[in-house]
């Protein structure tokens, strides 16, 4: 049976505890073969679920970061201008016509595969994750839109290229820029938030079985403390995971014990100066006490 | 309260049913289209459709397409599917209610009082001005007089006040836009071709220059936030301002604005709606407990800390429209605005009451936010907005 709580304890296995409605959201994406958007903070695991994803289906993980810029050339499909351009003075020298010379130059051997048309030409559907959409521009949400709807690329010179297999589209996008409707309308939704202490806990555990128990509440006790203090960049998952790393390799066993250490941590979770100069060596202990 | 809803026994189905949800949805603002239905129902297909906490959150993937959306859906789905047999036609936002109740009563004496004083507080019209003013007051005056009870937007918004506030906007946010970067940048649609590169890209291609690559000034616009406060004490001039805000959105397609009264709407998709109607029809959806009280401090703060986040940057100009009449502490008036500060943006505030003869701004909360603003002004006619052109290009 292929319910969203099979779906979310698979991917439990893979390491990635998912709340119930991004459990429940991915299902029914995936169901219904359709692009899943993710929205939320940053460093919340929005990327990390496309890992995920492929590792329960077992299928390629295709990336397609976006930047300012991005163009069909980069996303979609490029010619090999320097090869044609070899086979164009390789071929006058051999004297073939202008015709054989034009069909082999836009053939598909010349063709470089980006991201979009990689992932829509593989015999196994792979994961297609788009990250971070809203750092693109709005005109290659548009170039998006023919792909996720109609999952085939046209190329002038070549003909419409239909999809062999469907991907598992992944889209995460962090609030840079407004989306379109029409690009929200196309997709299944989720929104993911902080995780909550339960929650948080689990990825501890299945992220770094080795910490105890007790270090593990303060650890997640005192990031989430610090969630709610006023800071330039909230503290993400990662930022959590790294920070047990580094007690972990620090050996400390409470968090209390060793004010020093935990100063000496605290770069893991503080990415900027303003931040590190809002939570004082005494603002830092005072939340680890809490935490225990 | 959590029973299902027992629908009539001549109920055609589940389709049906989830055809009235989805209409349900639209109606509380949700952006869905035909397709959805046909997704929704297909979606249910693959959970437990009987479980509701399952239909719930499948549904709540299918039809939410923001954190705004996905924030409401749980309590619409409440209303329609488990509200035990009466299926609500709109549901008011669950805290204003109260909150509405006793914020009102003194806000009205607020917007009384401006009322009164409309006659003995002439605008002021410093020197040959006093004529064009006064009109323009007047007509304000008495045509938002009579619908001071009436809080349908509808009636707050004409054509020629589009029109008219229209012009004056689109001045104005010239004026605040930046021309462009005096540097030139790599660009595919640029008006210089960029020989430096042009050369080191044909060194691979053995000196035949394949690609020409182009450059241009980069645009640098200056984007603008609006804020408009339309509670009672405001609702004098809410008809004005709407139609500068309207005005601003069409003027240039990054501006970003808000209502706010006891809680804070982003009313952006809905002025920019082509249709004017529909636009007015939204407008008023989404402006439930228009001409209330006002809570300046807990909207900014509001807004500083969820929607500034996204679309306040450096580039950024806020502008607020609000008298300065707050129903809570000032305190927090000044704290929302050094917050929103601190993201580099320019702030301005716009206070009807300035223009008045012998205005200080003594209302705790005007005081409050006066040290953290770029620039204070008046803004109780077109023309006084229209006036602000030179000021707005300098700061």
């Amino acid at each position: 049976m292929n319910t969203w709580q099979t779906l979310q304890s698979d991917l439990t296995d893979q390491g990635y505890i998912a709340p119930d409605d991004l459990a429940m959201a991915l299902h029914i994406a995936v169901s219904l073969n359709r692009p899943l958007l993710l929205e939320g903070a940053a460093g919340v695991g929005k990327t990390e679920i496309a890992r995920a994803l492929a590792a329960v289906k077992d299928a390629h993980l295709i990336r397609l970061q976006c930047y300012e810029g991005l163009d069909a050339a980069h996303a979609i499909y490029e010619w090999n201008y320097q090869r044609q351009l070899l086979a164009i003075r390789a071929s006058a020298e051999r004297g073939e016509t202008g015709k054989d010379v034009e069909a082999r130059i836009f053939s598909e051997e010349y063709l470089l595969e980006r991201p979009l048309l990689q992932a829509i030409r593989q015999d196994e559907p792979p994961v297609l994750l788009i990250d971070e959409i809203d750092r693109a521009d709005e005109e290659f949400e548009a170039y998006l839109l023919e792909i996720l709807s109609d999952f085939q690329v046209t190329v002038p010179e070549l003909g419409t290229l239909h999809a062999v297999s469907k991907p598992y589209v992944i889209l995460t996008a962090n609030g840079t820029r407004d989306l379109s409707d029409a690009l929200r309308r196309r997709c299944i939704y989720a929104h993911v938030d902080y995780p909550d202490r339960a929650t948080e806990l689990a990825i501890l555990d299945a992220r770094c079985p080795q910490i105890e128990a007790t270090l593990a509440g303060q650890i997640v006790g005192f990031v989430q403390a610090l969630r709610k203090e006023e800071l330039e960049k909230t503290p993400g998952i990662a930022e959590m995971l790294d920070f047990a790393a580094a007690l972990c390799g620090l050996g400390i066993n409470d968090l209390n014990d060793d004010p020093v250490a935990l100063q000496a941590t605290l770069g893991t979770l503080l990415k900027t100066r303003a931040d590190r100069a809002a939570i004082p060596n005494e603002v830092a202990q005072r939340l680890a006490g809490k935490a225990a | 309260m959590s029973r299902v809803t027992r629908f009539a026994a001549r109920d055609p189905g589940i389709a049906a049913r989830m055809a009235g949800f989805i209409v349900h949805l639209r109606e509380n603002g949700l952006k869905l289209g035909v397709g959805e239905t046909e997704v929704a129902l297909n979606a249910l297909a693959h959970v437990a459709a009987a479980d509701p906490k399952e239909t719930r959150l499948a549904l709540k993937a299918v039809c939410t397409s923001s954190a705004d959306d996905a924030a409401r859906f749980d309590e619409l789905f409440q209303s329609y599917w488990m509200n035990g047999g009466r299926v609500k036609a709109r549901i008011a936002p669950t805290n204003d209610a109260t909150k509405r109740e006793d914020t009102r009563s003194s806000l009205m004496d607020e917007g009384q009082s401006t009322g009164k004083t409309g006659k003995v507080h002439s605008p002021d019209g410093a020197d040959g001005e006093g004529d064009t003013a006064g009109d323009g007051t007047g007509k304000l005056v008495a045509s938002s007089l009579q619908n001071l009870m009436k809080k349908d937007l509808r009636d707050l918004v004409d054509p020629q006040d589009i029109a008219a506030a229209e012009v004056v906007a689109r001045k104005l946010a010239a004026a605040i836009r930046d021309r462009r970067s005096r540097r030139r940048k790599a660009a595919r649609k640029g008006d210089q071709i960029d020989f430096r590169r042009v050369m080191r890209r044909s060194m691979a291609s053995g000196g035949e220059p394949l690609h020409l690559p182009r450059k241009r000034r980069p645009e640098r616009p200056v984007q603008i936030t609006a804020l408009c406060d339309v509670s009672g004490s405001m609702s004098v001039y809410a008809r004005v301002f709407l139609a500068f805000l309207s005005g601003l959105m069409r003027a240039d397609d990054t501006t970003d604005a808000y209502l706010f009264h006891t809680r804070l709407v982003r009313v952006t998709d809905a002025l920019r709606d082509d249709d004017p109607l529909r636009s007015l029809n939204r407008l008023t959806l989404l402006s439930d407990g228009f001409g209330g009280g006002s809570k300046i401090g807990e909207n900014l703060d509001q807004f500083a800390r969820t929607y500034a986040r996204r679309f306040v940057t450096g580039r950024s100009v806020v502008i607020i429209f609000s008298d300065g009449y707050d129903t809570a502490t000032p305190d927090a008036v000044g704290d929302a605005l050094k917050r929103l500060k601190r993201r580099g943006c320019r702030v301005i505030w716009l206070n009807p009451l300035k223009g008045w003869a012998g205005y200080e701004p003594t209302s705790k909360a005007m005081a409050a936010a006066l040290p953290h603003l770029d620039l204070f002004a008046a803004a109780n006619t077109l023309e006084t907005l229209a006036a602000l052109e030179p000021e707005l290009a300098k700061i």
